[in-house]
């Protein structure tokens, strides 16, 4: 691919993919500012899903389908999973909704509004500077993920197992500590 | 030819977007979807940095940052359940117990 | 034999040890038993030391024991090591057989008081601190023992502390001595300085090699010793401590504030001669500050009216004759007097101890009278220690030590006529108020009825003491050749008089006291009244009741600009300073407070305010 000369085909399949990457983006945004002002959390839940499934295709787009598919099943699966189950777990209902919804008063964007916008300037004025408008997309697929990551990335891979470990131990620890019985051995020990 | 520069461009929206998530809401649930938002962009924006130098190290980090959200979900789920049962509420401004 | 030596300040202190940690728990008996039985045991040692050294002497004329290094800097080495030689041997001798009599007799005195075992235990490690001092190879290792023996007299001063007077006595004896120790710690850093080491019998020998007589060196040495000597031994400038130390229990005036620790000052002159031979004008200083303490307290010791006053400024005035003497370079002389001093001194408390018991802790020598057929055993004793005090010549030991001292005066390079005068009319003081307080006390009419009477355990130790303050001068020839072991012997020189005028002058002085005395007191007892009716008599006695007025001098010279000095800083300039730091760090920990509102989006908002301004500074750099 890398050796290949520059065809029409090629032009033809880069329109659509330019195509994607311009809904995919809206879509991302739209659904992020959905979530956002949802008041009920299945509702925020499901936007939510469908902004990192649009991730999902913006990273495909540039070249990386390991980092798409891990987006989906990692992201949209795996961690939204476990949101459902607490979402589902607190079993928040109707009262909580119309909570949420008086927290909600148009007063209390305002400031964070502000401050974020500022942030938002700042990005763009920096990003502005200095950044290749555009770049012939490579794909790098899991072979070369692997091999960076196997290879001058090993010492990054053991620490983001001991992070995974160091989670597994405190969401064990934070879901047992609520029985009465290790309660008591707590007491024991302290 | 894709753009690169407004890819980084909608990193950075998400990003914000999800500043104004952890500014705005109070309940901590939709705190830590806001976190996995700008998490999320932050991941795009090494991609996209990655796929603009042809290497894979974009995705190494994406794959990091993945491992950290997980770590960070399990953890912080753990929290909010044994917030909601210890106070009955996931209001962030109802525990302010830190206060100087 | 003499390696046991050792064992006469541990045993000492290892008593004190004992009772300070169990005594609370042990009967009174038991206390006794320790208490006493520790200074015995030290005294029988100290006496089996004596006799091995005296019998078959060290070949060097000194026995040296070297314990462990106490520290080690460089050539800074100091030991715990001991020294005897004739001169310690003299002292360790008599200082732990007077204690250990005070401590017998203390057995009966203190009987009933709720601080039993702390008394013996103070008592005890004085004589340990004590005996360290004496035995001390090096300066450091005496001065731990001076500073000890210094803690003990504090300690033992406010005994009674209960009453805040006596606690106030304990802090003046405490600061004013302190003044002392402090010329003295400079003096021995200056010899350490410039000599390089603190062993004394090295430092007498670099001195003696490196210093030519009269160098500034030597006299700077010889003062600062000496001012840690006037301190210790209540001399003229700093005495005021030792009247208001009366205040302790009277054991404790008659071992410490009479028989020994007292005298550290004449040791610690004596030990380090070779430094005032090489200082003549220091030890002309020694000499002056001698003579002018033994007539001013002499002049003191007349107008008081507090039995125990008497007595400790007769101490003031004997230990400026023991200054006189090493002044004159009689430093076995001083000696002498020392060991007679320390036998007739403890004898007068004692039994003026047993007479304040007897008449309910009445101190007033007004108070008192006709105790003669009262208090037999009292009078007689306190008469031989009068006696001998005043120097009763050829039957007391007093007379025998002080007439040398007088002898030396007149016939030394640095004395005489003058300085051997105004030793005379220190006898003729001397002589005086002895005599006017045993007319008072023990003769006329009975002012005060006696309730109790002194058992065995009090009188014995007196009628000892007694013993030895009348034949302990009959030792004097061999006592001075013992002496030429350690010191130097005198050089005769100057006005040529000879023992026997000197003797019959001092003889005279002595009776004329005495017939002064008995005229005034016994025969006319409204004279004295009559002489302070005069104007002139009424400001001279309050004068000479009042120290010279060196107490009302030092409270207007040094004690009320500190006061007032510390009375206009109390709120301390200084520590505004550091008041101020602490509240602008407490105003900033406030306002930082402030923003700790334990809100979780107040926080994030910090944190993007953050990243806002950081970028912005990376966009305008």
């Amino acid at each position: 691919m890398r050796a290949r000369p520059w065809m029409f085909t090629d032009f033809c399949r880069e329109g659509k993919m330019i195509a994607a990457f311009y809904t995919a983006s809206a879509v991302a945004i739209i659904a992020t500012i959905l979530m956002l002002t949802r008041v009920n959390a299945v509702h925020a839940l499901l936007h939510l899903i469908v902004s990192l499934l649009a991730v999902a295709v913006i990273l495909f787009d540039f070249g990386a389908p390991f980092a798409a598919a891990l987006e989906v099943i990692i992201y949209a699966g795996a961690i939204m999973v476990l949101f459902v189950f607490v979402v589902m777990l607190l079993n928040l209902g109707e009262a909580a909704a119309r909570a949420e919804r008086a927290l909600l008063k148009p007063s209390a964007w305002i400031g964070p509004s502000i401050l974020t916008l500022i942030l938002l300037a700042e990005f763009l004025w920096l990003l502005g500077h200095g950044v290749a408008p555009a770049v012939q997309v490579v794909s790098q697929g899991p072979v070369e993920v692997g091999m960076a990551l196997f290879g001058p990335y090993m010492l990054g891979v053991e620490l983001a197992s001991m992070l995974l470990l160091a989670g597994l131990v405190a969401a064990y620890h934070l879901g047992t500590a609520k029985s009465p019985r290790s309660e008591a051995t707590h007491a024991s020990h302290s | 030819m894709l753009p690169i520069r407004e890819g980084f461009i909608v990193a950075g929206i998400l990003f914000t977007l999800g500043v104004v998530g952890v500014l705005v809401r109070r309940n901590l649930l939709f705190v830590l979807m806001s976190i996995e938002i700008m998490l999320n962009a932050a991941g795009l924006a090494f991609v996209i940095a990655g796929t603009r130098w042809g290497q894979p190290d974009g995705q190494v980090m994406f794959l990091f940052i993945l491992a950290m959200a997980a770590a960070e979900v399990s953890v912080g789920l753990g929290l909010v359940l044994e917030l909601y049962h210890q106070f009955k509420t996931l209001d962030t401004d109802a525990i302010s117990r830190m206060k100087g | 034999m003499l390696g046991l030596l050792w064992l006469v300040p541990a045993i000492p202190f290892a008593g004190a040890l004992w009772l300070a940690v169990v005594g609370p728990r042990l009967r009174e008996r038991a206390v006794a038993v320790i208490g006493t039985g520790s200074i015995a045991a030290a005294t029988i040692v100290s006496l089996l030391i004596g006799a091995q050294f005296l019998s078959s002497p060290p070949a060097s004329g000194a026995y040296t024991q070297t314990l462990w290094t106490w520290v080690g800097v460089g050539t800074f080495q100091p030991g715990i090591a001991f020294y005897l030689d004739a001169l310690s041997l003299v002292m360790v001798v008599v200082v732990t057989f007077v204690s250990f009599l005070i401590h017998l007799y203390s057995t009966e005195f203190m009987h009933g008081d709720e601080g039993y075992s702390r008394f013996f235990a103070y008592m005890n490690l004085f004589v340990a601190s004590m005996v360290t001092l004496l035995l001390a190879d090096n300066l450091l290792l005496l001065y731990l023992g001076w500073e000890g023996v210094g803690l003990c007299s504090y300690l033992l001063i406010g005994f009674w502390y209960k009453d805040t007077v006596n606690g106030i006595a304990g802090q003046k004896a405490f600061i004013v001595t302190r003044a002392g120790d402090t010329a003295m710690a400079v003096g021995l850093y200056l010899l350490f300085h410039n000599l390089g080491t603190l062993r004394i019998q090295d430092l007498m020998q670099a001195a003696h090699d490196h210093w030519a007589v009269g160098s500034p060196l030597a006299v700077a040495a010889g003062l600062l010793l000496l001012g840690g000597a006037v301190g210790k031994s209540a001399q003229l400038p700093l005495q005021t401590w030792l009247p208001d130390a009366m205040a302790g229990p009277t054991p404790t005036s008659a071992l410490i504030h009479a028989a020994t620790m007292v005298t550290a000052g004449v040791y610690l002159i004596a030990r380090t001669h070779v430094v005032y031979e090489l200082a003549p004008a220091a030890q002309f200083a020694v000499a002056m500050v001698g003579i002018l303490t033994l007539l001013m307290a002499g002049c003191s010791a007349l107008t008081q009216w507090d039995i125990k006053r008497v007595l400790a400024y007769s101490t003031i005035s004997q230990i400026g004759y023991m200054f006189l003497a090493l002044g004159v370079g009689a430093w076995g002389a001083a000696i002498f007097h020392f060991m007679t001093h320390a036998f007739f001194k403890a004898l007068l408390f004692l039994a003026s101890g047993i007479v304040i018991e007897a008449l309910h802790h009445e101190h007033n020598i007004f108070r008192m009278g006709g105790l003669r057929k009262e208090l037999p055993v009292a009078f007689w004793t306190f008469l031989a220690g009068g006696c001998a005090l005043a120097g009763l010549p050829l039957i007391t030991a007093g007379f025998y030590s002080k007439d040398l001292i007088l002898w030396s005066t007149a016939n030394s390079p640095i004395g005489g006529a003058l300085l051997w005068v105004g030793g005379l009319i220190g006898v003729l003081f001397t002589s005086l108020y002895t005599f006017r307080l045993i007319f008072l006390v023990f003769f006329g009419d009975v002012k005060t009825p006696v309730s109790h009477r002194p058992g065995m355990t009090m009188g014995g130790p007196v009628m000892v003491l007694a013993a030895l303050a009348i034949i302990g001068g009959f030792v004097k020839g061999s006592f001075e050749t013992l002496m030429t072991t350690a010191l130097p012997p005198f050089h005769e020189a100057g006005l040529g008089v000879s023992e026997l005028v000197s003797s019959t002058v001092a003889g005279v002085a002595f009776a004329l006291g005495l017939v002064v005395a008995w005229y005034i007191w016994v025969l006319h007892p409204a004279l004295a009244d009559q002489a302070v009716e005069f104007s002139g008599g009424r400001l001279l006695h309050r004068f000479w009741f009042s120290d010279w007025g060196m107490d009302w001098l030092y409270d207007r010279l040094l004690v009320r600009p500190l006061v007032w000095a510390a009375t206009i800083n109390k709120n301390d300039v200084i520590d505004s300073i550091y008041d101020g730091i602490a509240a602008v760090t407490t105003t900033f920990y406030r306002a930082a407070s402030l923003t700790e509102t334990g809100k979780l989006r107040w926080h994030a908002a910090w944190i993007a305010g953050g990243t806002v301004v950081t970028l912005a500074i990376v966009m305008l750099l």
